[in-house]
Order: C-alpha cells, then structure tokens, then sequence
C-alpha cells in the first residue's frame, strides 16, 4: 500500500471523513466514535452502527485505520472494546480531503456562493 | 436484543465475527439510554440500518470475489472456456427447449384476458366424432339462447386468388362474423377494424388485412385505406391494417372479411357443418357452466329438429389448449432431452469444478491460513461457478436463439402465435433463473467438499495428492449419473426412430414416387357451372397427357394428406324418403356412419398407383346424363355391403344415389399415423351439387423426374386461366414426408442432445479416471514394483469405468423404460421395452466408457515405479 497516494481515495465518503476527524486527537472505541462525531456535529450527523462498522472495516483494509492492542488506564475502559488509531495516511488523506473541500468552497465563493455565516 | 442479534445474522459471517459483538454493546447503549416509548423506534431503524449495510457489505465482497474470479478464470484459460462451453450447451438446449414449450403450450394466447376465450363444436357422439364444426343455424340458436358468453362469433377459413396487382397470387385470409375482431380486443394499427356497424356498410364489402399484405403489397404505405383489393373478381374496401404480431386464426392469414350467411349458400341447412366457433366467457363464468348451458339448449333444439340433430350436442375447451396431444408430447420429449443435456453439463461441471479445486488445495490452504474462513473461501468458489455460469448462461441465450429456427416445424400452424418464441423479459429471466441453478448446482458440491477439508497439510511440500473416499465416491456418483442420463436419451432416440421407421413403413395406398401434384382452387364465380369445370379440365388434362413424360394425370377434390384432409358424408341407403334431410332413408338399422368423398376425374386410380380391385375406374362414359356411379374402398365394401359382391350395389351420399361400379384399395386419406374414414370417388362429370368439393388438386405420374415438369404444366393450366393462382407444387414424395417432417426435426435435435450427452459423460469418464491414476500413481508405481502385471494394472482402471458404466446402465435403463412409456402415445405401437434398443443403448454406452477410459489405462500402465517412489 506504500506507494498508494491519499489522494486516489478521494472524495472521501462522508462517514469516513467524520471518524477520520473523530480519531484525529485520540484513540476511541466504535460507540466512542459515534458519540464523537454525534458530539462534534450538535447531533446533526448521527453514524449507524451498520454504517460505523462497514467504513471501519473498509478503512481497515485501506490503512486508514488501525486496531490498537494497548489499552486506555482501566478506569477509562471501556468494556474491554475495540480501539482504533488514525495512521499517517489516514492524516494524509483526510488532509487531502479537506484540501478539496476548501478547494470547493472557494471555487463556490469566486462564482458568488457565499456560505452562510454562522 | 435478540432482536438485534437475529438481524446482525444478515451480515456475512466474516463480517459478524469481527464487530457483531461491538455493535450489540452500542446497541445495548442506546436501549439503556432510550425511554420506552422510544424503543420501537430504536428497534425499526436498528432493522432498516443493517438491511442497508449489510447488502452493501456483501456487494463489496463479491466485488473481490469477481474481481479474484475473473483473475483465476485468466489464469485458466483452457479450463474456463472448457466449463463455459459445457454450460453454454447445457443451458442453450434448455433455454431453446423451454421457450418453444412455454411458447406453444403455456404462454397466454396475444390477445387480452385470453384465458376466457373458448372453442366451440359440435359433438356427434352418435357417429364417433368428440368435435365437428357447428353449422350456421346451430350457431345462432346458441348465440340467442345462451346466457354465459360476453360473444359468441364463428369464422371459416378463406384460400383465395388475388388479381389486379400484376400475377394472381394466391391468399389466405378469415371470413368472420361482424363481431369476431371487437371480441378478440386487439386493435388495427392503421385504420379500424370491422365491426357490428360496418353490417349496414356490406355493400362497399369492407376488408382488413394484415401487416404482412401492407408491407409486400402497398409497401408500407400509410395511405392504404380506402383502396381496393380484388380476391376471386371481387372488390372489397381495405378499411384497416392489423399490427405485425397480430395472428388470427393462424400465422399465414393476410386479411379478414365479413362472414354473412345466406340460404343459398345451404346456410339454413342444420347439417351443414362449417364454422368455428370461439366464444369469450362472461367475466367469473367457468367452462363447466357454460359446457352445460350450451349442452341443455342443445337438448332443446335436438327435440325441436329431431331428424337433422339426433345425437347433436355441444363441446368446449379453452382456446389455449388446442393442441393436439402429438406435438404437446413432441415438445415434452424435448424438455425432457434438454434437462439430461442439462444434468450432464452440470455434473460434468461439477467434476471439471472438483479436479481443479483439489488441484488449488495449496492455495485455498495458503488462504485459509491467513485468515480467510471456509464460508469465505466457499463464498469465493461459488462466486466462481456462477461468473462461468453466467457466461455460459449468455453464451447460451445465442445458442438457444440460433437453434430455435431448426425447430419451427415443431409449432403447430393451427395456433394464434408467433413462429418463434419472442426473446423477452420471459424468456430472459427463465435463463437467469436456469443460469443462477445451474451455477449453484455444479459449484455448491466441489466448494463444500474442498473447503470442508482445507486442512495445513496441504501446505507441506510433497503433500500427497490422494483424495479423500467421500470425494471419490461424489465424483463416481456424478460420473454415474452422467452415464444414466446418456443412456435415457440413446434409449428414447432409439425408440423415437424405431417409431419413425415405422410410420414410414405404413402404406398410404398409393405410389409415392414420381408424382408431380398443385392446386388451382376454382372460384365459384366463374367455375360454378359444371360445364365449364369439365372444360377446365379437359383442356389441361388432355394437353399434359400429351407431354413427354407423363404417363398419365388426373383431378381430385384434394389429395390425400393435403391441407384439407375432411371431406366426410353421411351414408345413407339409396331408398328416398322425402322428409329426411338429405332426401334418403338411413341404411338398416338405423346406425349412422360416414364415408370420405372425393370427386375425381378418370385415371386417378392409375396415376396414383392405387390398385383397382374389382370392377373398374370411374371413365369418361359417366356424365350427368347417364347412372349415377361411385368406386368405393375396400374398406367401404367390406363395411357396409360385407359378404356380398359390392359390384351393383346401391347407397346414397352427397345428396345423390349411386350404384358402385368397383372396388380399390384403401388410402390413408388423414394421414399416415392417422385412422380414416371408407372412401367413396365420385366421377367430377357427375357432380352437380356441392361446389366445395369441385376437384382442384392435380396429379401427375411421370417417368421422368417429376419436378422437372411443373413448368410445362404450369403453362397449361394458365394457358386454360391464366387469373388462377397455381399453388402447391411440390411431388408427392415431399407431401408425404410433410407428415413425419414434426417427428425428424425432433429426432434431429434430440439425436444432437444424445450426442453430446454421450460425448460429455466419455470427457467425465476420462476425467475422473485420469485423476484417480494420477492421485494413485504412488499405489500403482508400487505394484508394478512388487510385479503387478500391465494387465492387471490395465483391468484395475478399466474394471473401474465397466463398474461406473454397468450401474449407470442398469440405473439408466429403469427410467428409459419409465420415459418410453410417458412417450407411449408418439411410439405409433412400438413397445417402450424394446430389446434392440435396450441392447443399442447398453452397446452405445460401454464403447463410450471404453472410449474414455483408454487414455488412463495407457497411462496406468506406463506408470513408473522409480520416478514416482522417489520422493518417498
């Protein structure tokens, strides 16, 4: 997979994007992540377990993604899950993917659509 | 939860392993936080959440899957074109045979909620006939009195020539009652279609025609209505165009006229039987209700006519079930062929699927021991077998569409359908549908017996390559099954050509060698009176006795055989009776019997090679002024005037007393496989009545090649009219082999069918026995050391094949025998338990496992003993 580029994953499907920015400053756990992106969003993007799981699994192969076997301090355990870490290529991509969405954005702006302020 | 656990099973089990446990805690989550009304809610989206994804979890699955197939099929090159050409063949014969089935057999007739359309007879159980036509009184007493018909309507057929449009060509087309074309509820598709109105319009003779006239006649174009057509010198008014699939009453009708009946044309005549009859049922009447009103009211017009309906009742069935039980069992019988190709392709299939399976153990165990599951790695060889399957299965549909034009002659003509099956959404689907069983069914068995067993041993180097016994015994079993499917199709071509031989052995009662025969049907505008026939013939026959090489020619109302092949009249004894119908009282007794009647010219007898066995011909001394006279079969003698001299002897037929002036042999006027009626032949000079059966077939007999002569006759006949069409021309040696043309094309294809069969289970035979001597060669190499003989070593491979072989043919021979009989009715009396066939069959079979267990045997033979020890 070295000699893969971020950029031939693009456009990133919007779930992978959302737990490429879950796991960005921290390692978490499937239902981690959901409350994350949940969180991240004011509840406006809630991921689906079905929808979670099949990007995991599909970032996995894709090296997005690893599984993490070091634990958290017990007390922040949670359940003994399954935790998951963005690589570097992850980062590259998801940098990739903001690129072009600002990319976008200022394509959108030069042709008078000016986003709304929030 | 157990709900969500049950759901979660929708994942692929790979998939489950990995994260159902995670996803049950979230899920567990949310119960916990959820308020109780919530929960339903939870539950709803939890189901519509895993429907989604799960399918899209499988479809990226089985995009590596074909993704990795299609490398290995690559890869395999000979292998895959092999296993795609069995499956092509397999699922073509299937696809071709099930769509001319469904085609003539089951598919709803083209025209809206056909399945309350019905035909309508009489029934004259007295004289033995289950289904004659209805006469025109009949069929209006019905029509008023019957309460379950939305329609009742009658048509006859029209043959016809058309002039006015360069040379008279010759027509056939419907004449139709006002409201047959509104009850069938299709529509023309230029134009309109003759309906209840236009019976106020009859003088301007209002005509519709079908596509096919439009296109050759007016070229297509658009403004064709309101011009004339001319058949038989009269003008009718085109008023619409039918659209292309548009068959009624069968696919050669190219136009339709109105039906009205009149006196003088004997339509007030109760016995003069004619129409079909096809009626729609009411909407929720069944045809048991409609059978017994119609039975009831035919009860009542029997007392109110109790001479000319004594014994007449009503009959029906659904249109749709017209087909006469030879071409259903013709077209069963291939069905039948086509699912033993089809076995034998998928077993052969299987076996191809399991040598290479057990030659990629390697792989699947190199696979297996990085990770990948057996539901994976079966996953994986299913999805293989179906992207073969599939291929073969498009391969297949070419196959199938190339091969149904060879099988046209086994679609009845009689029948409102297309030639062929159309290639739709129908039959599409049947071949995806065959496909995917297909697919599953060679694939499934190798891929779970492989991958049962994908055991770390595999890896070693030098891994033995023996398989296990149950493997074995699948392969045999197979093989077995191959051999027993070879051996129904040898036994059920070998009984069809036994039958086939022996309708050809039937007499027909005449000399079917150079015979030149055509037709040139009479117009009763200008042939009506009888002088001017007898010109007509007189004038052609006299001119081509005159031609070199015909040794003699004659005129008959139709040939034996032909297209029309009715033609039947009451016998009747010679005494009149002035209130009988017919003017005679019925023969002793009182029992009713009727005989086929033709009108000859003189020398037909001689022309035809039919022996005259008492008394003599009809001769140009009998004419309308002298005795009436008729030569009758030998048949009608014996039956009528039995023990007796039938010379002298008096009966009356076709409205006329005749006394018989001699006896000829008898002629299978109905065909060769049919029972027909006593024969009675009227001189054409003595025919008065009954135009219909004005003689308008021509025979020749000549002692040069019969068909070099059709143009010099030709040019006579249009020498005496040159506005009649001449139709027909063929020898007789081609009208007679019309009759077993049907059984040759279905031999034809099934002998095709036994042939691969057979070639396929010799390639299984040869397969498997090549891996057994391949994957026993240590064994064998061991006993040759030890001092087997090459004989020995020659008989343990060859005993094998005789084993397989000795089982499929005992297997195979059971059903044969259980096929012969369902095909009983089409064996024309030979015995299904036929010895010589059997015999064949058991013959075929052995040369064939001979045939493929050559190679092993060389091969086991030469096995040796060092080399493969050595690794040892």
């Amino acid at each position: 997979m070295a000699d893969r580029r971020p950029e031939s994953l693009l456009p990133l499907p919007p779930a992978v994007f959302h737990i490429l920015m879950a796991l960005a400053d921290e390692d978490r756990h499937g239902y981690g992540i959901i409350q994350e992106v949940s969180s991240r969003t004011d509840a406006e993007v809630r991921l689906s377990p079905g929808t979670l799981y099949r990007s995991i699994q599909r970032m996995l192969e894709d090296d997005l993604i690893v599984e993490i076997s070091e634990r958290p301090a017990p007390e922040l355990d949670d359940e003994r899950r399954r935790y998951y870490r963005i690589t570097a290529f992850g980062r590259a991509a998801a940098r990739a993917e903001a690129n072009r969405l600002h990319e976008l954005v200022r394509l959108a702006r030069a042709s008078g659509f000016h986003p709304k302020k929030a | 939860m157990r709900i969500y656990r049950v759901v979660l099973r929708l994942y692929p089990k790979s998939f489950r392993a990995e994260y159902a446990a995670e996803m049950e805690k979230d899920f567990a989550h949310h119960w916990r936080d959820a308020a109780a009304g919530a929960r339903a809610w939870l539950v709803l989206n939890a189901v519509v959440d895993t429907l989604w994804n799960a399918a899209r979890v499988h479809a990226d699955i089985t995009k590596q899957d074909v993704r990795y197939s299609l490398r290995s099929v690559r890869r395999a090159a000979g292998f895959s074109a092999t296993a795609v050409a069995v499956a092509a063949l397999g699922i073509g014969a299937t696809t071709a045979a099930f769509s001319l089935a469904d085609h003539v057999l089951i598919r709803p007739l083209p025209f809206p909620e056909s399945e309350r359309l019905v035909r309508v007879w009489e029934e004259l159980s007295l004289r033995g006939y289950a289904r004659v036509e209805p006469s025109p009184p009949n069929f209006e007493d019905w029509r008023r009195q019957s309460t379950m018909f939305e329609r009742l309507e009658a048509f006859t057929g029209f043959g016809g020539a058309m002039t006015g449009r360069g040379e008279a060509t010759p027509v056939i087309g419907a004449t139709v009652t006002p409201g047959m074309l509104p009850m069938l509820g299709r529509q023309a598709a230029i134009g309109r279609i003759l309906t209840e109105a236009d019976v106020a319009r009859d003088a301007e003779r209002p005509i519709v025609i079908s596509d096919r006239l439009w296109q050759s006649l007016f070229a297509a174009s658009p403004d064709v209505i309101g011009q004339t057509l001319t058949l038989d010198r009269t003008t009718y008014s085109i008023i619409g165009v039918m659209p292309a699939d548009f068959y009624f009453p069968e696919r050669r009708t190219d136009f339709w006229r109105m039906l009205r009946f009149s006196a003088s044309n004997g339509d007030d005549d109760r016995g003069n039987n004619y129409l079909q009859v096809i009626g729609r049922l009411k909407p929720g009447v069944s045809i048991e209700d409609a059978q017994a009103e119609l039975r009831v009211i035919a009860a009542n017009l029997g007392r109110l006519y109790p001479k000319e309906l004594e014994g007449v009742s009503a009959t029906m069935r659904p249109w749709r079930d017209q087909v006469a039980q030879q071409p259903r069992l013709l077209l069963l019988g291939l069905v039948g062929a086509s699912l033993c190709v089809l076995l034998i392709a998928c077993t052969n299939l299987a076996n191809l699927l399991m040598s290479r399976a057990l030659a990629r153990r390697t792989e699947f165990a190199v696979r297996a021991a990085v990770g990948a599951s057996v539901d994976r790695l079966v996953r994986q060889m299913l999805t293989e077998s179906m992207m073969l399957a599939l291929i073969g299965g498009v391969l297949g549909v070419l196959v199938a569409l190339a091969s149904l034009p060879l099988l046209v002659r086994l679609v009845p003509t009689a029948l409102p359908i297309a030639e062929l099956p159309p290639l739709d959404l129908r039959m599409l689907t049947g071949t995806l549908v065959l496909t995917t069983v297909t697919g599953l069914a060679f694939g499934l068995l190798p891929a779970v017996r492989v991958c049962r067993k994908t055991d770390p041993a595999a890896l070693k180097d030098g891994a033995r390559g023996g398989t296990s016994r149950g493997t074995e015994r699948m392969r045999s079993t197979l093989v077995v099954a191959e051999i027993v499917a070879s051996v129904v199709l040898i036994v059920c071509v070998g009984l069809l050509t036994q039958a086939l031989l022996a309708v050809q052995r039937v007499d027909p009662g005449f000399k079917v060698d150079n015979l030149l025969t055509m037709r040139t049907a009479l117009p009763s505008t200008d042939y009506g009176a009888l002088d001017r026939r007898l010109q007509f013939y007189s004038h052609v026959l006299d001119r081509v006795h005159a031609l070199p090489g015909v040794e003699s020619a004659s005129y008959i109302s139709w040939l034996p055989m032909g297209a029309f092949r009715g033609g039947i009249w009451e016998v009747l004894s010679s005494n009149p009776d002035a209130t009988a119908p017919d003017g005679f009282a019925p023969l002793r007794g009182g029992e009713r019997q009727s005989a086929s009647i033709r009108f000859v010219t003189p020398r037909f007898f001689e022309t035809v090679g039919t022996p005259v066995l008492r008394g003599r011909d009809v001769a140009a001394s009998d004419i309308v002024t002298s005795p009436f006279v008729a030569v009758v079969s030998e048949s009608f003698a014996n039956k009528f005037f039995p023990d007796q001299d039938p010379i002298g002897r008096s009966f009356a037929i076709g409205l006329a007393a005749r006394t018989i002036v001699g006896v000829v042999g008898d002629i299978k006027v109905r065909g060769l496989e049919r029972d027909s009626e006593p024969q009675v032949y009227m001189p054409a000079a003595q025919q008065r009545m009954l135009f219909f059966y004005a003689p308008k077939d021509l025979v020749v007999r000549a002692s040069v090649p019969p068909a070099t002569l059709a143009p010099a006759v030709r040019g006579i006949i249009a020498s005496a009219a040159p506005e009649l069409p001449i139709t027909a021309v063929q020898t007789m040696e081609q009208l007679v082999a019309g009759e077993t043309a049907p059984r040759v094309v279905q031999l034809r294809v099934l002998g095709g069918f036994a042939v691969i069969a057979l070639l396929l289970a010799a390639i299984g035979i040869h397969g498997l026995l090549a891996f057994t001597v391949t994957s026993r060669a240590r064994e064998i190499g061991v006993r040759i050391a030890l001092g087997a003989k090459a004989r020995d070593i020659m008989w343990m491979i060859v005993g094998r094949s005789a084993a397989l072989t000795g089982t499929g043919v005992i297997v195979g021979a059971v059903l044969a025998y259980a096929a012969g009989r369902s095909l009983q009715a089409v064996l024309f009396g030979v015995e299904p338990a036929n010895p010589a066939v059997f015999g064949a069959a058991a013959a075929i079979a052995a040369l064939m496992a001979l045939a493929g267990s050559l190679m092993p045997a060389w091969r086991a033979v030469r096995v040796d003993p060092i080399e493969v020890t050595r690794s040892e």
